[in-house]
């Protein structure tokens, strides 16, 4: 079966994951169309975080089915490489790379993975952090740049990887207040491009302003989900209701 | 029954844990003690030493009760020379050939103790313990006495000579201390690195060798180094297997003197001094570099 376009891009079918005896997802299903923007959101241990990483096989998962442009994430047989290929990830800790500068974190993954040509990655990196608002910061190691600055190198060198679908745990939770602001207008930049992206967030004003579709996510299952307006408005589960009426 | 107000009317106490900093030695990080130790020594004190030293013969003079005889000290100077360049340079040739060989494979052993292989990696966990803790001078007997002393190849009759038996016995303590130094070091990286270059589609092996190792090969260095002064350090023993190293070739040149007793005390101890002469500008560098790169990263 190939996928085309009008089938979902990502398709999450009753996934389940335990570490040990903790069951953490308890049997959870979505599925994203391409170019879609979805906030996962709820309480911390509530999964949100392990649903993503499931996404990209960081996670294996024991029961269930997700599969990206229809292939099968947890297929034995699945070449993991070309399934991190077409997914992008960015991480709480943004992770860089600390011993490469900006545009080398940049330019890593398609010249040593990819193996394309240096030069073009280059001229591409360069853009890329331009697109980022990074201009002037190529040459500056992770260690001299803020957290808001550090993540939106991470954006830039996931996106480098040209990526169908982007995975985003958290960016902003480390952040200082004052930074998350230009780590969440790179996102909006790219949703607006039409990337597809999958957010886990705790910035309740953002997921309203950018998101397609919000999940709520408690202890392993989906409460409830829908657009935005109808979610922030007019939740129906007394769930989301406490979870908003604490959080807004 | 009057209640006192703890900082008002009585002494301000607490029932809370309070951590008190404990007394500890300055600057004594574990994996480096000798280096520390070492490098903590003011240069002028083994100076200091030997001349006090220098004074045995005259001690030992007044014992013998005999007649006058050249000076220990003119013996000394006589030997020098010789001392070094015959022995000592050939202390030092060991010491380097046995760190390369100690890790190089010491490197292997180390990558073989992360390696996703079960056997790999508990075949390579064993091996870096048995021989980081057996006593070196065991090990290096089995080599000796083990290890032919030629081998035939086509034909030809290839030597083995002593002292590069006594290489390979004393490279295997250096390669699975080495093996600890690695696996500690790829083990110090945080784990999100490993997973930031797997979700960029690196895999294992690019992941290791392009963003793993660069980040910590600085941190081995100071370990190693301080691996490679404990070696010098422990060189001498291999002149029990006959090699001619400096210690073997001043108990030589002592005999060579007519074993005069008075002559023991500063002839070893000029030993003593130029093992303290190479090995402590090393020890002075680990120590700087080990405070240097813990400021980054």
């Amino acid at each position: 079966m190939t996928w085309t376009p009008d089938q979902p891009i990502v398709s999450i079918h009753n996934v389940r994951k335990a570490f040990g005896s903790l069951e953490v997802l308890k049997g959870i299903s979505m599925d994203i169309m391409k170019g879609e923007v979805i906030c996962i959101i709820g309480p911390s241990g509530s999964g949100k975080s392990t649903l993503i990483r499931c996404i990209n096989a960081l996670n294996d998962i024991q029961g269930g089915s997700i599969s990206v442009e229809g292939q099968e994430v947890h297929d034995e047989n699945l070449d993991k490489l070309e399934l991190r290929k077409k997914v992008g990830m960015v991480f709480q800790q943004y992770n860089l790379f600390p011993h490469k500068t900006a545009l080398e974190n940049v330019m890593m993954a398609p010249v040593k993975v990819l193996k394309q040509d240096k030069a073009e990655v280059e001229q591409r990196a360069r853009a890329l952090l331009k697109k980022v608002r990074l201009e002037g910061k190529e040459n500056s190691y992770p260690g001299e740049l803020s957290g808001g600055q550090q993540q939106r190198v991470a954006i830039a060198r996931s996106l480098a990887m040209s990526p169908d679908v982007m995975l985003f745990d958290e960016v902003t939770a480390a952040l200082d207040p004052e930074t998350v602001k230009e780590v969440l207008v790179t996102i909006k930049d790219l949703a607006a491009d039409g990337m597809t992206c999958i957010l886990v967030t705790h910035e309740m004003g953002f997921a309203r302003e950018v998101a397609d579709h919000i999940y709520f996510t408690d202890k392993g299952v989906i409460v409830e989900h829908g657009p935005p307006s109808t979610f922030f408005d007019n939740a129906q589960d007394p769930r989301t209701k406490e979870f908003l009426s604490q959080i807004l | 029954m009057t209640r006192h107000i703890p900082g008002l009317t009585a002494r301000a106490a607490t029932d809370l844990p309070v951590l008190l900093a404990a007394p500890r030695p300055q600057h004594t990080p574990r994996t480096l003690n000798f280096s520390y130790w070492l490098a903590s020594i003011p240069p002028w004190a083994p100076f200091l030493l030997f001349i006090v030293l220098s004074l045995w013969p005259y001690y030992a003079f007044a014992q013998t009760n005999g007649d006058a005889r050249p000076s220990a000290l003119e013996a000394l100077w006589r030997w020098i020379p010789f001392l070094i360049t015959r022995g000592f340079l050939f202390t030092v040739l060991i010491s380097v050939l046995t760190m390369i060989v100690g890790t190089i494979l010491g490197v292997f052993l180390g990558l073989g103790q992360i390696s996703p292989n079960r056997i790999i990696r508990g075949a390579s966990y064993w091996i870096t313990q048995i021989f980081r803790n057996s006593p070196w001078l065991v090990l290096l007997f089995i080599v000796m006495l083990s290890f032919p002393f030629q081998i035939e190849l086509f034909g030809y009759r290839i030597p083995i000579p002593d002292w590069t038996k006594a290489v390979f016995g004393l490279s295997l303590p250096v390669m699975a201390n080495i093996s600890e130094i690695v696996r500690g070091a790829i083990g110090s990286v945080p784990s999100a690195q490993w997973e930031a270059a797997e979700s960029l589609a690196f895999t294992r092996r690019q992941t290791l060798y392009q963003i793993i190792l660069p980040q910590c090969i600085k941190r081995m260095i100071p370990p190693w180094m301080n691996w490679y002064a404990i070696l010098t350090m422990a060189t001498p023993i291999v002149s029990i297997l006959g090699v001619e190293e400096v210690l073997n070739l001043t108990r030589q040149a002592i005999e060579a003197e007519n074993n005069r007793p008075e002559l023991l005390v500063p002839f070893y101890g000029f030993v003593l001094l130029i093992f303290f002469a190479y090995c402590y500008p090393i020890a002075r560098l680990t120590v700087w570099l080990e405070r240097k790169y813990a400021l980054k990263l």
